[in-house]
């Protein structure tokens, strides 16, 4: 069935339905990763928007469910080139196409994603419409786009109570705050001998830091980071609280506004797997998976409070903060990866070592 | 990590001559590494025996030295330019291996220079296969169970450890020469005492067979500060068993999820880090299909013929980058060229798909043995870009130039369904066929699958080619149906074929639906940057980006397309220097080309370039958008030439000689008429259809004649007839593809062959020199030795030679360059080929001449007069240098294949010898080629009767060199009754010891066996050659070619070689 892709400036694509069939309205993003479609489509920090993916080849090796980023997908939509007729992989339990059928996304195939691509690179990020009905008025549809604004979309994707995971080997305990956290960070905290306890995005600071974690760790998640302004309070006591942090993502963005510094919005983001970073401590420079609309303003956060740790290799942006007195580190780069390169693993081993070292 | 200021004059060595496993890449990664160099202020001195090349052009390097490619002449280079650092890692193993040598020895070290862009332990860690294997599992990489072996009886002992079927690898040695699959012990017992011979080291590695895995590289990149990115992944559609230059790649790969995709990266890092590479490096991979089990197959420290695709297929230019990093930049400073904003620390992100099929020489010959193995066999191959896997398969299909323009090949409908699937078991170049016509048949892809372990994503792919097929052929074309199969990049004719209408058709129903090819660029970020790089490729169904705003006049060249043997990378040279020469003209240049290994396909040397196939249709949609004022095809070889009657329909004028012009060179009969006219002589000959007509010729004009197809490469089909036999056989052989043109059989001369290359501006020309071969006429012009300036043709003959030029030229109204082969026969010049376009000679003769050929002919076809460009026309004043190009083969890779040299050429490089004197010279070229003599001073004569005079006096000559001679019972007769001292030995079939027994004793330097005229019948002739490459024994079968072998060993005592810098030539 035929399927259009409405944008906000009026562009239109046309292509076919995958999915889900209902209409949908969202902020359309493009992720640049050419494998790792379903932990994109599982990243909570997607809630919100419609992900077209730049790679034209999608589904190639079906869905393998224990690669799921968090227990379902998140993404109002997902806009691609072409879905494999036939997956291959010895992993694979179901096809692409029936995964969103399930999920209930909704999707456009069959799209110049390239030519949709540079629209949203040159005009910026906007909002859009997929939809199956053929008789849409487009003025009408463009109206809709322009007023539509995600809203709470953290208190969507964070766990409803508490969740508990045991490593093999006990060596450290943390918290880890759900502002829409992956699968992977957690994991990458249980295998290295941390119990985890993770908690909903509205958890007071007090209960959390009664918990006497060793460390506490913010993850990612969807949104802009200013909305955020009960959970930011919660994180400053946190940051006072003289407890180890280490914070991904959106954790990151809260970190700097509850220390006096500044968000604003990219103008198209940063969504894929081969993003460098540097490590300004030994100009080492790493590629990292990163998927980000916010980004902490440069200079905005008092020099006395953080430093720049990473920066972003192709535009300069802030990647990392590193607040000066505290045992605090946060990167705005996603060093779980999932998809993406591995090469930042070892923040979670400074993680441990800071915990281990503030004792 | 800024410049390394201590470097400021580095010595590049280059690859030597083109032979299978080291193809035209090497000159892709050099020319770009020394642009790269001098753009830092580098002195550049660069050695590369390889005149056909464009890195060895006097402006891409500071000094140019075409010489040898051995260690004691890069020694003696080193102690004559000093420079103070040597970058080794461009000019792939050859260059590696010497590099090796030079540290090894202290060589090095002595004289103060260090090695650049890697280190002698890193190349150890990875070359040595012991080194290696314990690297990998100290950082706990797996490699297959293997052992390092020196005999063969360790082998047997290993393998009966691991069983049965195990892989042998010969350390050491290029595109796996000499290694294979044992399937059991005699097997094993063959290979390996083969392999042991031809490694540097006398090593093979003995090895697991993991066969059917699927094979992953990964190209990677570090620098010295230790930052390391993966420039992409590919995929080998074939499995693991077959070599990856003899394999189906696509880029990136397409069937490994991220887990997948991220653990082989992760362990491609850790690699690239253990081995302390600084530049670049590619990782293969076997991963096991059905659980995350992988192996670490090969590493390559270096630039490679898979990073030479990597770069084409991502834009990133590899060569470039490391060429900066062993400068001592890190990757995070250098920019990245094609956006011009972010950095070489990136990872290209692809939004289109990748195939690159070889381009393999079975069709020069036809014996050779089509299995493909663990040992490379193309010696070329194709690259295309899609946005579906489907379209670039189509794409490099067509690109191959073998007439096939779809998955609809072969004749397979005569065979049923179980002879289908016992084809399906063979591994050969015409697999993806067979197995398209198994689909048709109704076999199940899994079937297919369990046989061929070809992944079933890709077999699935091939489905939705053949039900393309089928729907053509069963429904009605309407609008969507023809949309589809322009998306899945139908070529016209195909459709037109399958729905029973006409091309024309075809294109008119596109027209009306808007159905055209739109261009994407290559811009390695998949669009998230704004990149400026002209680097397109077509797809249906999208956005065009390509914007065509007309400022200048517009010029597009026809590259050459892959490398065959015929058509080398000569021609990508003259394609370059065409496009640098329209450039200054004040030109927009656009080529088009599809071979990832060029030059030519570098994105900064033309102003657009189209990543294309060279077909009509493929080149009329870049006409439709771009509208050039002209074309110029004279430089890209036959495949350009092709396309001149195609690009005058579609209104594109040709620049240069005309189309009717090329045709009266190849037509026989407006030839002959141009000859009468001109009064010039050529051997008799008639144009023939039929076997029966052309027995009558042969008979008419008298044995021993010539047979060949018109219009063909590198003497492709030409044989020499002695007899009605051969005749049938011949005709039966060029008739196996359909001729379009007839067959010439022409009386065959056996005198001098000259050879010329000039310049015609429409009233003068200009001759940059005559060439004169060892070889008397009947062995191809590409396969002998070539000398210049003559040194065996009167001033008298000079001047006719001349002066015919002249008038052929103005006959054909030749506007740009001819090249016109002669036969100077008892004081007589014959013409016996003229082709009104570049020639393989042409890099050879303007880097010795000092002529810029290609340059003047660019400016002669735009309309300069030579009178104007500073050249006094006639033949050019000869030079003080004497300079001999040698033909290289690699007959070792292609087993089965006939070596013997006639009419039908079958070199795949030359090199070139430079000296003052014509014995030093030749001594360089031979040197040069690689043939290095004595080692033990024996050696065997066995000629044919017409031969056995001659062999006479070159037996003499061998004797007084301490030489001792074995020769079968008529070659010993002869040789006995004129008091030379032989010892005879048994022909194969007779009882031991025989020739073949003596050959595998390993004390055989050199076999000289001249082949009885016409296709050798004699299977033993055929096994004595064959088992002599087999076993890395020089075998010549031209008396001629053994004569100039003489004179060079005669003069071998030549300590004092002198090095010439090309550009002070």
């Amino acid at each position: 069935m035929k399927a259009y892709l409405i944008l906000e400036d009026g562009n239109v694509f046309t292509g076919v339905s995958i999915g889900a069939m209902k209409e949908v309205i969202s902020e359309i993003v493009f992720n640049t990763s050419m494998t790792g479609y379903l932990e994109v489509l599982t990243d909570p920090s997607y809630a919100g928007q419609a992900v077209v993916m730049t790679y034209p080849l999608i589904g190639n090796y079906g869905v393998c469910y224990e690669d799921m980023e968090s227990y379902k997908a998140w993404p109002d939509g997902f806009i691609v080139r072409e879905i494999s007729r036939r997956a291959s992989n010895f992993r694979s339990e179901d096809s692409i196409e029936t995964f969103l059928k399930n999920q209930n996304i909704s999707g456009i195939a069959g799209i110049d994603t390239r030519a949709l691509t540079k629209i949203l690179r040159e005009k910026g990020t906007m909002n859009g419409m997929i939809t199956s009905n053929e008789n849409y008025n487009l003025d009408e549809v463009i109206n809709k786009l322009k007023e539509y604004s995600p809203k709470e979309v953290v208190q969507k994707v964070t766990c409803k109570e508490k969740i508990e995971y045991k490593p093999e080997k006990f060596i450290k305990k943390v918290a880890l705050i759900d502002l829409g956290t992956k699968n992977n960070i957690a994991k990458s905290l249980v295998k290295r001998g941390c119990a985890v306890t993770v908690y909903p995005a509205a958890t007071k600071a007090e209960e959390i830091i009664g918990e006497k974690p060793d460390g506490i760790m913010l993850s990612n998640g969807p949104g802009d980071p200013k909305e955020c302004s009960d959970i930011i309070k919660e994180i400053k006591k946190l940051y006072d609280s003289d407890i180890p942090i280490f914070a991904i993502c959106l954790g990151h963005q809260l970190m700097a506004l509850a220390n006096g510094g500044d968000t604003h919005k990219l103008k198209y983001g940063h969504r894929g797997a081969n993003h460098p970073v540097k490590n300004l401590k030994n100009n080492r420079v790493y590629l990292s998976s990163q998927n980000h609309g916010f980004v902490v303003t440069e200079g905005s956060i008092d020099k006395q409070i953080a430093e720049p740790s990473f920066v972003n290799v192709n535009d300069g942006t802030i990647e990392g903060l590193h607040y000066l007195g505290k045992n605090i580190f946060t990167v705005q780069f996603h060093p779980e990866a999932c998809p993406g390169p591995q090469d930042s693993e070892f923040l979670f081993d400074e993680f441990i070592h800071m915990m281990e070292v503030s004792k | 990590m800024p410049k390394n200021e201590s470097i400021k004059k580095v010595l590049v060595i280059g690859s030597g001559p083109i032979v299978i496993g080291q193809a035209a890449e090497f000159d892709y990664a050099g020319t770009q590494a020394c642009r790269s160099l001098k753009e830092e202020g580098i002195c550049v001195i660069l050695i590369n025996s390889n005149p056909a090349t464009i890195m060895t052009d006097k402006e891409i390097a500071d000094k140019v030295y075409i010489e040898p490619l051995t260690v004691p002449v890069v020694e003696k280079l080193i102690q004559l330019e000093k420079p103070d650092s040597v970058l080794p890692t461009l000019g792939g193993q050859a260059a590696l291996n010497i590099a090796m040598e030079l540290e090894e020895s202290g060589f090095l070290r002595e004289n103060n220079v260090k090695l650049i862009g890697t280190t002698s332990l890193t190349i150890k860690k990875a070359e040595d296969r012991l080194e290696f294997k314990n690297t990998m599992e100290k950082i706990g990489e797996p490699c297959a169970p293997s052992e390092v072996v020196t005999t063969v009886e360790d082998a047997i002992a290993f393998s009966n450890k691991i069983g049965y079927p195990v892989v042998v690898r010969p350390a050491y040695t290029l595109g796996g020469s000499g290694g294979g699959i044992a399937d059991n012990e005699e097997q094993l017992i063959d290979i390996c005492s083969n392999g042991l011979r031809l490694s540097r080291v006398g090593q093979c590695l003995i090895e697991r067979s993991i066969a059917g895995w699927k094979e992953i590289e990964y190209e990677v990149m570090r620098d010295g500060m230790g930052n390391c990115i993966t420039v992409c992944n590919m995929e080998n559609l074939d499995p693991v068993g077959v070599h990856t230059g003899d394999s189906i790649v696509v880029a990136p790969s397409q069937t490994l999820g991220d887990k997948e995709y991220q653990m082989l990266r992760t362990s491609a890092l850790n690699i690239i880090t253990e081995l302390n590479i600084t530049g670049g490096c590619n990782v293969q991979y076997a991963l096991h299909p059905d659980t995350f089990e992988y192996c670490v197959i090969e590493v390559n420290p270096r630039v490679s013929r898979s990073s030479a695709l990597a770069s084409k297929a991502t834009g990133y230019p590899i060569a470039k980058v490391a060429a900066k990093i062993a400068l001592g930049y890190t990757l995070d400073e250098i920019k990245n060229a094609i956006t011009g904003k972010t950095y070489a620390s990136f990872e290209p992100a692809l939004d289109y798909v990748v195939v690159k099929i070889p381009k393999w020489p079975f069709d020069k010959f036809i014996m050779a043995k089509r299995t493909l193995t663990t040992q490379m066999k193309a010696t070329g191959e194709v690259m295309s870009i899609c946005t579906n896997f489907e379209g670039a398969l189509m794409k490099a299909i067509r690109s191959l130039e073998q007439n096939i323009y779809s998955l609809d090949y072969g004749n397979y409908d005569q065979l049923d369904i179980e002879e289908i699937r016992k084809q399906l078991y063979l591994v050969d170049d015409r697999r993806l066929f067979v197995i398209a016509e198994a689909i048709r048949r109704g076999i199940t892809l899994e079937e297919i699958h369990d046989i061929t372990r070809i992944d079933i994503w890709f077999l699935d792919k091939i489905a939705i080619l053949v039900e393309m097929e089928q729907e053509l052929k069963t429904k009605t074309l309407d609008a969507d149906l023809l949309k589809e199969a322009k998306r899945l990049e139908y070529p016209d004719r195909v459709i037109a074929q399958f729905t029973g209408k006409s091309m024309e058709e075809i294109k008119k129903l596109r027209k009306q639906e808007n159905i055209i090819a739109a261009y994407k660029m290559v811009d390695t970020c998949a669009a998230e940057f704004e990149a400026s790089t002209p680097y397109y490729y077509s797809c249906f169904g999208s956005e065009n980006e390509v914007v065509n705003h007309k400022q200048k006049k517009k010029v597009m060249v026809l590259g050459s397309g892959p490398i065959r043997i015929g058509q080398g990378i000569e021609f990508d040279y003259c394609s370059v220097h065409s496009v640098w020469a329209l450039k200054e003209c004040g030109y927009e240049t656009i080529i088009v080309n599809n071979n990832p290994e060029t030059v030519s396909t570098d994105f900064d040397i033309a102003d657009k370039l189209y990543f294309e196939p060279l077909t009509p249709e493929d080149v009329e949609n870049i006409v439709d958008l771009e509208k050039p004022d002209g074309a110029v095809v004279q430089f890209g070889g036959q495949t350009a030439i092709k396309l001149t009657e195609a690009l005058l329909k579609m209104g594109v004028p040709i620049f240069g000689t005309s189309a009717a012009d090329v045709d009266a060179a190849e037509d026989r009969e407006l030839f002959d008429a141009i000859l009468e006219k001109c009064n010039i002589p050529r051997p008799a000959g008639k144009t023939v259809y039929t076997t029966e007509e052309a027995i009558k010729a042969a008979n008419d004009l008298g044995y021993p004649v010539l047979v060949r197809p018109s219009y063909v490469l590198g003497g492709q089909g030409m044989q020499i007839a002695i007899s009605d036999e051969d005749i049938i056989e011949f005709m039966e052989i060029i008739n196996r593809t359909v001729q379009e043109h007839p067959i010439l059989v022409d009386k065959y001369l056996m005198g001098k062959e000259v050879e010329v290359d000039a310049v015609c501006d429409g009233e003068d020309i200009l001759i940059p020199g005559i060439m004169e071969h060892i070889e008397r006429a009947g062995i191809h012009s590409g396969d002998s030795i070539s000398v210049y300036p003559t040194q065996n043709v009167s001033a008298k003959m000079k001047e006719v030679i001349v002066d015919y030029t002249r008038k052929l030229a103005k006959s054909l109204h030749v506007i740009g360059l001819i090249n016109i082969q002669f036969i100077v026969y008892e004081e007589q010049v014959y013409v016996i080929e003229v082709n009104p376009r570049s020639s393989r000679t042409v890099p050879y003769i303007s880097k010795v001449t000092g002529i810029p050929i290609v340059d003047l002919a660019s400016r002669v076809i735009l309309g300069e007069k030579i009178k104007d460009l500073g050249y006094e026309p006639g033949l050019a004043e000869e030079s003080e240098y004497i300079a001999i190009k040698m033909p290289v083969f690699s007959f070792e890779k292609l087993r089965g294949a006939d070596i013997s040299l006639g009419p039908e050429m079958k070199s795949t490089g030359e090199c070139l010898g430079i000296a003052k004197t014509f014995n030093e010279a030749l001594y360089k070229a031979f040197l040069g080629a690689g043939i290095n003599l004595p080692k033990h001073k024996k050696m065997i004569f066995t000629v044919k009767d017409a031969d056995k005079l001659e062999a006479v006096e070159a037996a003499k000559r061998f004797k007084a060199l301490g030489y001792e001679i074995y020769a079968t019972r008529g070659t010993a007769n002869v040789f006995l009754e004129n008091g030379i001292d032989v010892i005879k030995v048994n022909k194969i079939e007779e009882e031991s010891p025989t020739l073949l027994d003596l050959i595998y004793g390993h004390e055989i330097d050199l076999v000289i066996d001249t082949p009885t005229n016409g296709r050798d019948k004699s299977r033993d002739g055929f096994l004595i050659r064959r088992m002599s490459i087999e076993t890395g024994v020089t075998c010549l079968t031209s008396i001629d070619t053994a004569n100039a072998l003489l004179t060079s060993l005669e003069n071998s005592n030549n300590e004092n070689l002198t090095l010439i810098n090309i550009a002070e030539v």
